[in-house]
């Protein structure tokens, strides 16, 4: 008989600051052992059922309560949050701020030093855990040495010395590149099968929590349980694009192809697809579609010429980097966290200095111009809105560069209401910023780097954290400022982004570049998806697994396709 | 890149391993008795002390370049301002006038004065050694333990180590806003006029505390997740107990602080040194 460890009856939720419940009577059991996993757009509730269950909801965050969650026996109402944390383990999303400890010991070691565990017995655990999360080297590195990857996996180790029999993940792959986010997953599959713990995932990044076997997924939506099934049932109900949930790249492309989806054919991972009953469609319709004409080449906007660059005398951070971007395309830059992407980023904007090598903006060469002068023609819009919007108003933010270049204020008023209306903001424009949701947000940032009119736009993670849902909304919104001549560039770790938006990709791995080619090109070799830590896309794998020959030109395509036919229909 | 002024780098020997708790006293009293000595005799002892120190503990001069570049200009400017100010105020202390040459009728130059000047200097030059030898050499975690050893409050022990965790994160996100916001146009040379200047800089804070915000909002609910706050007390993983060499060290500095009490009571009668009686 199963044994029940997470139930939840009838369970509502609202936060004392809304006006509605974020959850609406859930019922829900998790059992002991198993694997499940939580999908939703952002605002469907999951955090708030995270948060509902390692005891955030009451303790940090009040609301009105109906109904009951239990956990381990305790009923979270009255357990309070240092109780349900020896039965839960939390890994948050925020790998880097969770880091409390100056040291990678001192930080596996907080619950204990909290629990009062004598410091000989702490210090044999923590070097025990931190073993067996490969970290045992590094329990004296500080986290400024540490790397995303590392960093989580010091937060899962903070929560496996409590012993606690349930761990919960928030978002484990947000800040994550490709590939350590796939080791992140096979890390978690294997602590939960080899130490027998229960495990709840919550993640809008489908696809990559599948790739390991997950039992059951439920799927949140407007803040209630919209399924509760296996992977192989989601798959064939084909309910998930129409609650804003991207399916599986594999799946999305069966489906083009004109396969029904049944759970029979174990579509909830790749591994376990049926492949006979699909090659033979699939190979079908890789034949029917004709390769698309590539545009004609424009002239290049923006040249690099073995530009290097080091903060200090030890390490260089970009070595001999060369590239072109030519005028209106859309181009991201991608690599594994502290590759130098963002570097590259700051060096072309004039942020820092390069040690040696040139920039051209067409012909002329940037050496020796400022930020200022720079940002006439390009403009850089950072990661996080909140780092760079610094008005109240909507307005005022977005006519600030004007305001302080001096511009004369009608101007300034006909320039601002063109960008918000490009952005979609004119209804907003009296609005204060503090009303607008994150991806609004996004876009006065967008609005008030565009309204400077710069002929290029570099974006660092411009869909980070976001939904498929918002994602593509942004997204589309960047491919329309493309259309109309805007050359961007876009620095990410969005495999899909990549392959969908942008024709035209350059790698960069340890500093130097070791790819400039089509998306496709370079999602499709094994090798510079290796040194770069990128995730060949599943399309790839599907085709090489059905046999077709060309993977690449079957990714080609499917995107093809998509733009095409779907997007145009839609 | 890293903040180079508040970089804890682990070194292996003594002085690292003192317990922090050591070391702010014997920073403490040190500088109680050079605060309250103006008898250059011991002032020098105790800047040679502090100096050996600082080398045997194997900080690196690059690592205190800035610092101590801030540090001489301010005892340079102080030096002249004393002198600007009051040229005669070692004559009135010591009671006595050896004049050595002038600049005018008011500016002479005594040798009164150049010792009480030389004195001063020599307390700040003393000090400023063991201040940087208690920020760099110990671990904020470590100290943290050991302020919760003489019951000062965990919580407030502990926010100090977390204050210096997130310094350098918070130091970062305004160099990146500033850079972004400079693209923008703010200006924050030295062209701009100072108000706007600060007026610029204000515009940079707003995003960094927004942002901070948000971190805080993070930090606050893993620690609670993680059971901080459960208990009257908690235990240490950095804490290092104090052992021989923190006794002597103690020890050490105390019989300072009393030899130069002693020196003021029984030789000198005061706070001054008088060789020209």
């Amino acid at each position: 008989m199963k044994e029940p460890i997470i139930e939840f009856k009838d369970f509502t939720f609202q936060y004392f600051s809304q006006a509605e419940p974020t959850l609406h009577h859930i019922d829900l059991t998790i059992y002991k052992g198993e694997k499940v996993l939580i999908v939703g757009p952002s605002g469907s509730g999951k955090s708030t059922l995270g948060h509902c269950i390692n005891g955030l909801i009451p303790f940090s965050y009040r609301g009105e309560i109906t109904g009951s969650v239990t956990v381990g026996g305790l009923d979270t109402k009255e357990a309070g949050i240092f109780a349900l944390s020896r039965k839960v383990g939390t890994v948050l999303q925020d790998s880097d701020g969770q880091f409390v400890g100056l040291s990678v010991g001192e930080d596996i070691a907080f619950s204990l030093e909290n629990d009062c565990v004598p410091q000989a017995e702490m210090k044999k655990t923590v070097r025990e855990v931190a073993d067996l999360m490969d970290m045992g080297q590094l329990l004296k590195s500080s986290p400024y040495e540490l790397s995303g990857g590392q960093k989580q996996r010091v937060a899962f180790a903070g929560v496996m010395v409590n012993q606690v029999e349930t761990l919960l993940f928030d978002e484990p792959l947000a800040n994550l590149d490709p590939a350590t986010g796939k080791v992140a997953i096979d890390l978690i599959d294997r602590i939960a099968r080899e130490y027998h713990k229960t495990v709840v995932i919550i993640e809008h990044r489908l696809e990559d929590v599948l790739y390991r076997r997950v039992d059951r997924v439920i799927v949140m939506s407007d803040g209630r349980v919209a399924a509760d099934m296996t992977p192989d049932e989601l798959m064939a109900a084909g309910i998930l694009p129409r609650l804003g949930i991207r399916e599986p790249l594999y799946v999305t492309a069966l489906k083009y192809a004109g396969i029904p989806i049944t759970p029979e054919l174990h579509a909830g991972r790749l591994e376990t697809l049926e492949l006979d009953a699909v090659r033979e469609p699939l190979l079908r319709w890789h034949q029917s579609r004709q390769p698309r004409k590539s545009a004609p080449e424009k002239p290049p906007i923006l040249t690099v010429k073995d530009l290097n660059f080091q903060y200090d005398r030890k390490r260089k951070i970009l070595k001999d980097v060369s590239f072109a971007i030519r005028e209106g395309e859309m181009v991201s830059i991608v690599g594994t966290n502290g590759a130098g992407k963002s570097t590259l980023a700051k060096v072309i904007c004039g942020f820092v200095k390069e040690s040696s090598g040139d920039i051209f903006f067409r012909e002329e060469s940037l050496r020796g111009s400022t930020i200022k002068e720079r940002s006439l023609r390009i403009g850089y819009v950072m990661q996080n809105p909140n780092q760079m919007i610094c008005k109240s108003m909507i307005y005022d933010e977005v006519a600030m560069g004007l305001r302080n270049r001096g511009v004369d204020e009608d101007t300034v008023r006909e320039k601002v209401e063109k960008a918000l209306k490009i952005c979609g903001l004119a209804p907003f424009k009296k609005w204060p910023v503090s009303a607008l949701s994150f991806g609004q947000k996004k876009r006065v940032t967008i609005a008030s780097i565009l309204v400077m009119e710069p002929q290029i736009l570099i974006l660092d993670e411009p869909t980070a954290g976001q939904d498929y849902l918002h994602y593509t909304e942004i997204m589309e919104f960047l491919k329309s400022l493309n259309d109309q001549g805007v050359t961007i560039l876009m620095i990410t770790h969005d495999m899909h982004l990549m392959l969908e938006y942008t024709p035209h990709a350059i790698v960069i791995s340890d500093g130097r570049k070791i790819g400039d080619s089509t998306a496709v090109d370079i999602l499709t070799n094994p090798e510079i998806a290796a040194r770069a830590s990128l995730k060949l896309t599943s399309l790839y794998e599907l085709a090489s697994m059905a046999g077709i020959p060309e993977p690449g030109t079957f990714v080609q395509n499917f995107i093809d396709y998509e733009r095409e036919v779907v997007r145009r229909e839609g | 890149m890293k903040d180079k002024i508040f970089d804890y780098v682990e070194r292996d020997n003594w002085v690292f391993k003192l317990s922090g708790l050591t070391k702010l006293l014997c920073f403490l009293i040190l500088s109680a008795s050079v605060m309250f000595t103006y008898d250059i005799r011991s002032i020098l002892l105790i800047m040679v002390l502090s100096f050996t120190v600082l080398r045997l503990s194997g900080i690196t001069f690059s690592q205190i370049k800035v610092m101590l570049w801030a540090v001489v200009i301010f005892l340079g400017m102080n030096f002249v301002l004393t002198y600007l100010f009051n040229p005669t105020y070692g004559v009135e202390i010591y009671g006595t006038c050896h004049e050595l040459f002038r600049f005018s009728s008011r500016y002479t130059v005594t040798q009164e004065q150049l010792l009480y000047q030389i004195s001063k200097f020599a307390k700040y030059a003393s000090v400023i050694p063991l201040g940087m030898l208690f920020l760099l050499t110990t671990n904020p975690s470590e100290f943290a333990a050991s302020l919760n050893g003489v019951r000062v409050s965990y919580k407030a022990a502990f926010a100090l180590a977390l204050t210096l965790r997130y310094f350098p994160d918070t130091i970062r996100n305004y160099n990146d806003i500033a850079v972004a916001q400079q693209s923008r146009g703010l200006d924050l040379s030295k062209k701009e006029k100072l108000g706007t200047r600060i007026k610029n800089v204000m515009n940079i804070c707003i995003p960094l505390i927004f942002s901070t915000l948000d971190r805080v909002d993070v930090v606050s609910n893993a620690m609670d997740l993680r059971g901080f706050g459960k208990h009257k007390k908690r235990t240490w993983y950095a804490a290092t107990p104090m052992g021989r060499n923190d006794y002597i060290c103690i020890g050490v500095c105390a019989a300072i602080l009393a030899a130069v009490l002693i020196v003021t009571a029984f030789v000198n009668h005061g706070r001054f040194w008088n060789p020209f009686i």
